[in-house]
């Protein structure tokens, strides 16, 4: 089965397979058979830090709100493909995550690496804006939900901070 | 009418579980089934001005209006990546 594009899920996240489905490319569109296709990737990886605000982080356990997770995903992807020539593709990880392992993937295609490194970007900012995603961290000493941001996905500001960012 | 309610991380820690049904009247918005819950459970109004509301899965505002069988969402501020 092919790799979805966007995808929440308790099983450990395939780098690899984030990079394929966005370097193959969609079955060869009858209609545009002169594409061009990919010339550079940039992908991202976050992982569990053992260490926040001064902590010793033990673990995290990462809870979701799985059906609008995936529409978040899906609207930060028309989102990026507004603004560059991009493929995408997004995986988050939810449940007991331990030290060094890996919470979210992003893999951005593009036939040049200036749009794949600023829309890589964008995305991670975006997931931490509008992602119904909340990390439950077990530190030495006791546990605490962590409160980002409150998600406004019509909130221009915050969807121009994250512009800023990927493009600073 | 009859909603589902959905709440998340400390929002569920607080009310003791992520999933309930309430009886709201005819005419309520997603601020009814809000201040319906905030009755019930003191500790949640700290998150009024900080939550985030979804019906049916996307995202919506306080003043939206729900109908019989809906799922309503509350989530806190969120936190991934």
């Amino acid at each position: 089965m092919p790799t979805p594009l966007y995808a929440v899920t308790t099983d450990p996240l395939d780098l690899a397979a984030l990079v394929s489905a966005v370097t193959t490319l969609p079955a060869h569109a009858p209609d545009e058979p002169r594409a061009v296709g990919p010339g550079a990737i940039t992908s991202f990886v976050g992982v569990v830090r053992n260490e926040n605000a001064g902590r010793r982080v033990l673990r995290l356990e990462y809870e979701g709100y799985e059906p609008l997770a995936l529409r978040a995903f899906e609207r930060i992807g028309a989102e990026t493909a507004e603004r560059w020539a991009v493929r995408m593709a997004l995986h988050h990880r939810l449940g007991t995550l331990q030290i060094g392992e890996a919470s979210v993937m992003i893999a951005v295609s593009s036939p040049h690496r200036a749009d794949t490194f600023a829309a890589c970007r964008y995305v991670i900012e975006r997931v931490k804006q509008i992602a119904p995603v909340w990390k439950h961290e077990f530190f030495e000493g006791g546990d605490v939900w962590i409160e980002g941001a409150t998600a406004d996905p019509d909130d221009n500001e915050a969807r121009q901070d994250a512009y800023d960012r990927a493009c600073a | 009418m009859r909603v589902n309610i959905r709440l998340f991380a400390r929002l569920r820690d607080i009310a003791g579980a992520g999933e309930m049904e309430r009886q709201v009247p005819d005419g309520a918005t997603v601020r009814t089934v809000w201040e319906t819950l905030a009755s019930e459970f003191a500790d949640l109004k700290d998150y009024e001005v900080s939550i985030s509301t979804a019906v049916n899965a996307e995202y919506s505002r306080m003043d939206a209006p729900v109908a019989d069988g809906d799922e309503v969402a509350f989530l806190p501020p969120v936190s991934g990546g």
